[in-house]
Parts: structure tokens; sequence; C-alpha cells
């Protein structure tokens, strides 16, 4: 049913482009805004946008259609997402997905018949800690079981606004379980601004340095060089991003960051800002967590009156800098900081082609640094305690604390912060793990680590980790935690690259045959072939990481997939003799001369 | 600075390449005659770099010489076995991913895809077909849009964006639902200012944009592919790569 008529499209939309500029910058910021109004992105809106943007009609549209949170179908006044993380999974998520549309006479995927609701699945949504999970129309539902689904049915069937259901679906804790320097000691706000204004930038830079700070994302790049090629650029405009698309399945811990050490992140991205010579900065806030963004505007406007933000910081004449957060629309790939940009802008969230780097040709190609959230908390710290008493902790090259995020099967998921050269072994030991098996460091796009391995650490020269931390005890079975990661990858393709955007496809397929009991060896060599030709020939980061679970298992696990294999060298992905049941539904026959020998 | 200065030079599978600044790898490669296998590079648009044929080994680390600047030191190898292995699983993978049927098409012996897939001594399609449903769009009155044949080049995007000026194409969707739209609200072609005469009607590397009523003129045998490799054809640069 699509009974959208929208006469009055221009009127409601007009304030919406008049409050972001119309600024073609902002078209997906306003796409939001037209989600929430409607529900989804009516064709009409397309048209309007792109006349009052100035910008062509396709533009609108390649955006729209590229974020999973945006649609361009109707997609029910409540559209309700469960996390189809692999812990959501083990928590049980699929069959409360089944309950809950089993009860509300509901198919997956399609929006019901009175245009009041749809159910679908969605990449992990953050709050492992606390699943299972799902957001109702953009917020967080967690702990949820058939009684709270049950209620969300009720009120649903009452038409109640989702701002005005009971708190506690939406309670979100922290999970703290082992703090260490950077979430154990109090902050005062402020302080490390002061120490970099009496210092000075270039020797906060040597500060830095001195620190070996290296950024937190995954890829550990030295922070202090980046800022300095940045600082180093020649531009109109520099600029500082905080890259909050927190999409790792399993990550969790800048959720925690962004909660609870906001003023600590800010403060960071003050120091860097001084330090590159950015008067404007952007908080990128994956859509997942725009429950936050009320709360983080609010520590923006305090800084604001605390003279921490905004104009002559601290007194200092002509130090300006402000924040302005952007939220995302659900996009793993806009944690590629190029994507990042590009999403940005007002674009599809597209790695762009480098060099150049965003350092000299960034947000509207000036030089610009884009740092994770931890990173940014560790660069307050350093600012206002010195490089020397973090190099202090952890390991040669890889100096500090590393914030954890651990779930799965595990007494105490959360929040854990350990110095970097931690063994998995005594991560394990502190966080419940019961019977562990195997641990996936990094999330799908980083290492699965066998028992054998559990002695090794957690730092840059061993295990390298943007945060995630989960754990799979014995009698999980992996392949299904494979196949969850290979759907995840072929869902968060951006679909530029061939190799990515096929290859993730091939690769769902080819791990579904041998789950589906289908698969034979000559699958697992197709495996390895094309896992080789992604990490090879890929455009990005999520290209040559996808293959990861699937190689890493190969290698690994063979109880986990061998069983399941047909003794046959080959055994065709096309099942004729399924092929047949339509025509014998046809005949109403099923005898055996019906059948395939 | 005056004439180009072209004092800079690398290697290509061993051989001596000058390359002036600014040029990429594919441009130095183009100027020297060293063929590198492309179907998204058109030397007259911006380069793109999403086919990922042209991905070399430059000191050991895979690039992609579409997009990848020339730089001094730099020892690129391309036509080896290894490459070529990826490049033809590159194509097998196009070929599933859309709907191409080579001896029913109109652009057969005059595809890129196809002639590709002979350079690189693609048997097979190999992988698993696709078969997703794409349409057709024979609204407007001169060109057919046949999407099953979309690769996603954007070749045509690029020409009418920057040769055009009309801006009749886009890409819309992720991952494997990535498709090309119109600028039209009833996503029909013949809702569109596109004309036949448009650049990017004559850019399409397969058969997805046809002009209607020459269907065949030039009968299949005597076409540019049926008698040239890619790789003579693809090397004169700046000429109309059909015929």
């Amino acid at each position: 049913m699509q009974p959208h008529e929208f006469p009055q499209i221009e009127q409601q939309l007009v304030p919406v482009f008049e409050r972001y500029g119309r600024e073609a910058n902002k078209l997906l910021q306003i796409l939001r805004e037209v989600q929430e109004i409607f529900h989804f992105i009516p064709a009409a809106a397309i048209t309007c946008i792109a006349a009052h943007l100035d910008v062509p009609r396709t533009r609108v549209e390649g955006v729209a259609g590229f974020y999973s949170f945006l649609s361009l179908k109707s997609a029910g006044e409540y559209r309700i997402l469960f996390s189809d993380n692999i812990t959501d999974q083990m928590q049980g998520n699929p069959e409360l997905m089944r309950y809950f549309c089993h009860k509300l006479w509901l198919e997956p995927g399609k929006v019901s018949e009175d245009n009041l609701l749809s159910v679908d699945s969605t990449s992990c949504t953050g709050m492992c800690d606390q699943g299972p999970a799902a957001l109702v129309n953009g917020w967080p539902l967690t702990n949820l079981d058939h009684a709270r689904l049950d209620l969300i049915a009720e009120l649903i069937r009452d038409r109640k606004p989702v701002c005005d259901w009971p708190p506690m679906l939406f309670e979100v804790k922290d999970n703290i379980r082992r703090a260490g320097t950077l979430l154990g000691e109090s902050c005062i706000p402020g302080a490390a601004l002061r120490a970099t204004l009496e210092r000075g930038s270039a020797a906060t830079l040597a500060e830095m340095e001195a620190s070996g700070l290296r950024g937190r994302g995954g890829a550990g790049f030295s922070v202090a060089r980046k800022w300095s090629m940045c600082r180093a650029s020649a531009g109109e405009q520099h600029y500082i991003v905080c890259n909050a698309d927190e999409g790792e399945p399993g990550t969790f811990k800048d959720r925690v960051l962004l909660h609870s050490y906001a003023d600590l992140v800010c403060e960071g991205m003050t120091v860097g800002a001084r330090i590159i010579g950015a008067s404007k900065g952007f908080l990128y806030l994956r859509g997942e967590y725009r429950y936050l963004l009320h709360q983080l505007e609010q520590v923006l406007a305090q800084r604001r009156a605390a003279g921490l933000l905004g104009r002559n910081i601290l007194g200092e004449s002509g130090f300006d800098f402000d924040i302005e957060i952007h939220l995302g629309a659900g996009a793993y790939i806009c944690g590629e900081e190029s994507a990042l940009i590009e999403s940005l802008e007002g674009k599809r969230g597209r790695p762009r082609n480098r060099p150049p780097f965003p350092v000299t040709h960034g947000y509207l190609d000036q030089p610009t640094v884009v740092d994770n959230v931890e990173t940014l908390a560790c660069a307050a710290r350093i600012a206002a305690q010195g490089g020397a008493w973090f190099a202090a902790m952890g390991t040669a090259q890889s100096s500090g604390s590393k914030i954890l995020s651990i779930a799965g099967d595990c007494a105490r998921p959360g929040i854990y912060e350990y110095p970097f050269g931690i063994a998995l072994q005594e991560i394990l030991d502190d966080c419940g793990a019961e019977d562990p098996y195997a641990v996936q460091v990094s999330g799908p796009s980083g290492i699965l680590v066998s028992a054998q391995e559990f002695n090794r650490r957690i730092c840059f020269e061993d295990l390298p980790t943007a945060g995630a931390l989960t754990v799979f005890r014995r009698g999980r079975d992996l392949l299904q935690v494979v196949q969850n990661s290979a759907h995840f990858f072929a869902h968060e393709s951006c679909g530029f690259c061939t190799p990515c955007r096929v290859g993730t496809q091939l690769q769902k397929k080819i791990v579904d045959k041998i789950a589906n009991d289908h698969g034979t060896v000559s699958d697992l060599e197709e495996l390895k072939q094309l896992g080789h030709v992604m990490q090879t020939m890929s455009h990005c980061g999520l290209g040559h990481t996808a293959a990861n679970p699937v190689l890493d298992l190969l290698q690994k696990f063979p109880d986990a997939y061998q069983h399941k294999l047909k003794k046959l060298a080959f055994e065709p992905a096309f099942d004729l003799d399924g092929a047949l049941e339509t025509a014998r539904n046809i005949t109403g026959r099923d005898d055996a001369w019906a059948h395939l020998p | 600075m005056g004439a180009p200065a072209m004092s800079n030079s690398m290697t290509i599978d061993g051989k001596h390449v000058p390359f002036s600044d600014g040029q990429t790898i594919m441009d130095a490669a183009l100027a020297a005659g060293v063929y590198i296998p492309r179907l998204c590079h058109n030397p007259q648009f911006e380069p793109h770099g999403s086919c990922k044929l042209c991905v070399v080994s430059v000191n050991g680390r895979n690039m992609t010489a579409c997009t990848m600047p020339a730089a001094a030191d730099m020892v690129v190898t391309s036509n080896t076995p290894e490459l070529n292995r990826d490049r033809k699983a590159l194509v097998q993978m196009l070929f599933v991913e859309g709907n191409h049927i080579c001896p029913a098409c109109e652009a057969s012996g005059n595809c890129q895809l196809q002639a590709a897939a002979y350079y690189l001594e693609m048997q097979s399609p190999h992988y698993t077909h696709f078969y997703q449903p794409r349409a057709v769009d024979a609204s407007h009155p001169d060109i057919f849009l046949d999407l099953n044949r979309c690769i996603l080049c954007e070749l045509c995007v690029r020409a009418s964006r920057e040769v055009d000026g009309k801006d009749v194409f886009g890409i819309s969707g992720r991952g494997i639902g990535t498709h090309l739209v119109v600028n039209a609200a009833s996503g029909r072609l013949g809702d569109t200012n596109f004309a036949a005469t448009d650049q990017a009607a004559q850019v399409c590397p397969t058969g997805a944009i046809l002009i209607k009523r020459q269907g065949y003129k030039i009968p299949i045998g005597q076409r540019t592919f049926d008698h040239h490799n890619i790789s003579e054809v693809q090397m004169k640069p700046l000429e109309p790569e059909h015929e």
C-alpha cells in the first residue's frame, strides 16, 4: 500500500532547508529529518530537495538509497530493526524476531498492511553487553525478551509515540568493569587546554610525539605524525573530525566514552584543533547512537558557556573553535576516514581514491584530521599530563592503555581498560569467560583467535584491536559465527569496486552453501581464491578484511566445517532436484519417477 | 614551468616509462604504449578506479593504475600471470553479477567486457550466476537503457556531468544493490533531457546504453573486437572505441 500523496510537502520541508542553510553539504542531515517526518523518503521529497538545494535529483536519490536508516519505500510509522550481531544472535534475537513478527502478523522486511509498522534486522547496534538489542525509529531497545516484546506490541497497537514509551525499555548501562588511567581518573574540563596554551602548540605536539600515541581505531597511525602533517598543509581552513562511527560489530567502547567522558573527548578535539590550526570540528556520530545526541549537545553548550569552545577560548585571543555534530544513518563503511568525509559532505559514503590523503585534502578538500573517539580522549590526557607519563604504560610500540568492549560467552560483559601488552588469557579470566574456545579480536575485520593462541598479547606488535573482543565457548558453532560475518560484509559493502561488491556476495553464498550441508572440498578452495581477490584487488579496508573470518576459520578451525562437507569433490550450487519441486506441486506427484535418481 | 618536464621515469614490466608531474601510472603507460587492462577508465574523463582491472603491483604493493600518481622510484609489474588471473576473476564477477548473454546481445563484438574476457582468456563465468532481475527502459524515443548489462563503470555518469553538462545519470543503492538511476522523478529515461547525440550515449563499454534503430547495422563478425584485440583498440586513447 502506498497511499502517499504530499500536496503540502514544500511547506513542510522548507523550514528544514532553511535550518540547514540550503547547503548541499547538509543533504544527509536533511534526509534524516525527512525520514523522521514521513517515516520514509517519498519521491516527491527527493524532487523538492533537489530543487531547493540546487543539486541534481540523481545526487539526492543516490544518497537516500545508500544509507540503511533512510528508506525509499514506506517503512511504517514504527520501524523496528533487530540487531544482527553474532552476540545478539547468541542471545536469541532470531527467535525473538520471529516471535514478534508472528505476534503481529508480520513478515520481516515488509511493512504491515495498515502501514503501521515494519520489522527487519540491522548490523550491530553496539549494545552487545546488554542485548538482545533493537532500534525503534532509531532509539535503542536493550535486554529484549518475550515480556518486553509483548509490551512493545501493545504500545504499537495503541499507537503510543515512541517518546512516551516506558524509559526502562531504553535503559543503556555503561558496564565499566575495569578502569585504568583513561577511565579511572577524573578530568577537570579545561585542564588539558590550559596546559596546551601554557606550553604552546609546538611543545604540545612534541609531547604527543613523546607519548607514542597511535590511533585507536585499529590502523594505529602515529597521532603526532598525522597532526604535524595536517598542521604543515596549506589550506583556507583546517578541520578536525572525531570518528564516532563505531560500526565494527562487537565494539561499544566509544558509546561509553561519549556517554560518560564526552568532556574529555571534546577537550582532545580542542587540543588537536589548537595544534593543527582548526576553527571547526565535527563529531561524526553513528546513527545508532543518536540517543546520545541531546546529551552531547548539552556538553557542547556547557563548554561554550565555560569558555572552552567558541571564540577566544580561555581568553586566548584568536583561539576560535567549535564542534558540530553530524549524524550518520546506518553505514559501516563511514568508519573509513575518507568515506566518513564524503558522508560529512552530504554524499554517499564511498571511500576516496588516495592519494591525496585527508591530512592535505579532506573535508571540502581542506587539510583534515580524522581521529577515533578514544584517541582524542588519550590526547587530552597527554596534553594535561605529558607524553612521558603516557609512554611509561604499555609496550615499546604500543604506549598507553586500551579500552576493550567484551561480550559473548562471559559472565561479566562490558568495558575493560588495560595497559597495552595484556595477555588474552588474563582478560578471559577477568571477564569470566566460560570454557573459551575462540575469541574474535577486533570484530569480523580482525582476527579469529583459537585457544592455542590465548597467550598472545593485545598490542600493535601482536594482536591489534579497535576494541572489540567477542568470546565463544566450546560448543559454539563457529561456522555460524563466520556466516554472520560474511552476511555483515555483504550487507555493508559500499558497492563501488568490483571485488568487494561481488566478492562479498559470492563469499556469503558459498558459506551459506556449506552451512546448509551442500558444501564440498572445492568450495573451500573457492573461498581461499575469493579471499585472495578481495584482499589484493579491493578499493579499501572493508574489502581487504572481508575474508578474514573465513580464512581464519579454514586455517584454524577445521572441526567447525569438515563434518558439514559432502564427500564429493564438487556439488553444484544449483539444486536440480529442488528445482523440480514446482513441477511436482503442479502435477501432484511425489513418486520416485518425479525425482532425480 | 614551461614545457612538461619528462625528466621522471619509472619501469613497467621492466620497460623504462617516462612521465610528467600529475600523470597517473595509467597515463604514463598509455603514452609509452604499455597496455594495462581497464574497463571503467577512459582517458577522456576523470579517473574513477572502480572496476579494479588496472590494479598493478607497485614495489610489491597493489595499486590502482588509473588513479595512482606516477612516482620516480616506482617499479611496476602489470602483465603477470598472477595479476591476469585476478583480473580474469574480476571479469567473471562482472559476468555473473549482471545478465550478459553475448550471443543475443546487440553489443557483441563491440563490447569491452566481452573483449576483456577474450584478452584474459576467460573460458567460463566460473562463479554462480546471480540472475538479478534488472529493468530495461525503452521509454526514450531514441535510446534503450538495459540495466542487465550495466557494469557500474559510471562512464555515462561522468560523461553526462563533465561533457554534456546534464547530470542525466547517477548511482543509488548500496553493495550488490548499487544501480544506475536517471534524473527524473518517474525514474524513466524518456522523462530526462538525454539525447542520442550526448557524449554519455556513446561511452558505455557494454550494451547498457544502445541507440535505437542502429541495431546490427554492422553485422556480428565484422565488429571491432571480432578482428582486434582490446589491447590494440584501447591503446588509441582519444579515438572513439566503437566503430
